[in-house]
């Protein structure tokens, strides 16, 4: 289990309890957080469950595979800090996460 | 009065829908009506790596149970429909019960296309579009097991990768001069017969198959051996209902740019549509989950009087092995392919389409940052230049030039 904090481009917090066994990404959407699309459903084909990630959680989470960075490289909206939530398995390591959601997935 | 909305067909457009309308705070109540008896679950997966055994079952949801019921959607799975009657604005069910409705949404879908062959009826035959198909196939995928695919479109080949790599021996027949022609350029085709002949799967083109005996198929190049033959003969969408309600059908449901048919209180999304584009303009029948989604978003903005989302260009994928198909936008009338990378070896290179200069469509194959580049690129029609394109000295973000 693992608490994970969305925040959307307005500021407004989600607070999202997920079980392991799913990535970030299903877990945002069964919790029905705004503003992550996930239009694939996880194949990493879309990059429209793109959030950034919260500075001193940079260097937490699993590295980024090659998959990932390509899609990353020509994403809207992308920054330094962009992930993919489908590529992010949820573990207890991953609680108190937070990440900010991105003005729009296109 | 509230306004009731009954939707008929509960796919990935219908899940959208619901999201949507919700989202946009759509007050009245909303029925969902689908003849499978699961909630909404994605298609994509069955051919891939819910067949392959990678995917739990309720990770194929689109959302889960919790999401409709909190959305307030009075869930009717497992229930067929028989009939529309406009007049009286009620969906008459199989059983002859009645649901009045104020707006109507059509999303049925679409089928397997069934194929006009001798012993195609018989034990061993298998389609796939339903979990039901991928449970009753998944059950006799054994090692060693022969498995004749009728059809080398997306569908067959996907599951010919799942097969191949659980050591079946598979055999894949397309009747056209090219695997997924309907899909991709030659190139593209060309690659892809490639990639499972490496891979072990006897690929065969311009070959047509004339009847299913036991324990093989009949070609025209003699005969298959086969304890197992997957139908791959493309899809068919669910007109019918519209059809006998008379609306206007051609080769899918008429839709207008707000995904109304021609009665206003009813709108039809997804695989059984067809749409006018304005991109491309013309008119397009898509069966994609993209399609899906977007038409399930455009409803609901109409339906809840909200501006609608901007128009986005239709893009597609399929995965065989360990390669990514990305393809976004549509080729035809295109007088241009150029090549970017070498697809006579490994597994990675784009094909840019162009008309006059303007990028129309992309095959990206294991080419993520081509793909994501074009999806902008054809939105804003740009013109690129083909020297540049086909140099992979000149980075992709250099090519718009």
């Amino acid at each position: 289990m693992a608490k994970i904090t969305f925040e959307e481009p307005d500021g407004k917090l989600h607070t999202v309890d997920m079980a392991g066994g799913q990535s970030v990404m299903e877990g945002a959407v069964k919790a029905m957080v705004a503003g992550i699309d996930a239009d694939c459903g996880g194949a990493c084909s879309c990059a429209t469950c793109m959030v950034y990630v919260a500075a001193e959680w940079e260097g937490k989470l699993p590295a980024k595979q090659s998959d990932e960075k390509q899609m990353l490289e020509f994403c809207p909206h992308v920054q330094p800090n962009s992930r993919l939530t489908c590529q992010i398995p949820v573990t207890d390591a991953l609680d108190g996460l937070t990440v900010k959601i991105p003005p729009s997935q296109h | 009065m509230l306004e009731s909305l009954v939707i008929v067909g509960a796919g990935q457009a219908a899940a959208q829908l619901i999201a949507s309308l919700a989202q946009d705070g759509f007050a009245g109540s909303v029925t969902l009506v689908g003849d499978e008896p699961y909630l909404p679950y994605q298609r994509p997966p069955l051919s891939k790596k819910f067949l392959a055994g990678e995917l739990a079952f309720d990770r194929l949801y689109v959302r889960p149970a919790a999401f409709y019921e909190k959305a307030g959607t009075r869930l009717m799975l497992g229930t067929t429909v028989g009939r529309i009657d406009r007049q009286d604005k009620t969906v008459v069910l199989a059983d002859g019960s009645r649901l009045p409705y104020s707006t109507l949404v059509l999303a049925t879908g679409s089928r397997a296309r069934t194929i006009p062959l001798p012993g195609a009826d018989r034990e061993g035959v298998y389609f796939l579009r339903t979990i039901a198909d991928v449970e009753a196939l998944r059950a006799q995928f054994q090692p060693g097991k022969s498995l004749v695919v009728v059809g080398g479109g997306y569908i067959g080949l996907e599951l010919a990768a799942v097969a191949a790599k659980q050591g079946l021996k598979v055999t894949v027949l397309e009747q056209a001069p090219r695997v997924m022609g309907r899909g991709v350029g030659p190139v593209v085709s060309r690659f892809y017969e490639r990639l499972h002949r490496e891979e072990g799967v006897d690929v065969r083109t311009g070959v047509a198959v004339c009847g299913i005996e036991p324990g093989h198929v009949v070609c025209t190049d003699g005969n298959h051996p086969a304890d197992l033959i997957l139908i791959g003969a493309g899809a068919v969408p669910n007109v019918e209902l519209a059809q006998e309600a008379g609306l206007v059908v051609e080769d899918g449901i008429t839709v207008d740019a707000q995904c109304r048919t021609s009665d206003p209180s009813i709108y039809a999304i997804g695989d059984c549509t067809v749409q006018h584009h304005a991109l491309f303009d013309r008119r397009l029948r898509l069966e994609s989950v993209h399609n899906a989604l977007e038409q399930g978003r455009i409803a609901a903005a109409a339906i809840t009087g909200k501006p609608a989302p901007a128009l986005q260009v239709p893009w597609f994928w399929s995965d065989q092995y360990d390669v990514k198909l990305q393809m976004v936008g549509l080729s035809a009338g295109h007088d241009a392919a150029v090549v970017r990378g070498n697809p006579d070896e490994g597994r990675s290179f784009a094909v840019f389409y162009l008309r006059q200069g303007m990028l129309l469509a992309v095959d990206a194959v294991n080419r993520a940052p081509e793909f994501m580049m074009s999806k902008q690129l054809i939105a804003e029609r740009a013109k690129l230049d083909p020297a540049r394109l086909r140099d992979e000295r000149v980075a992709v973000k250099e090519l718009k030039g």
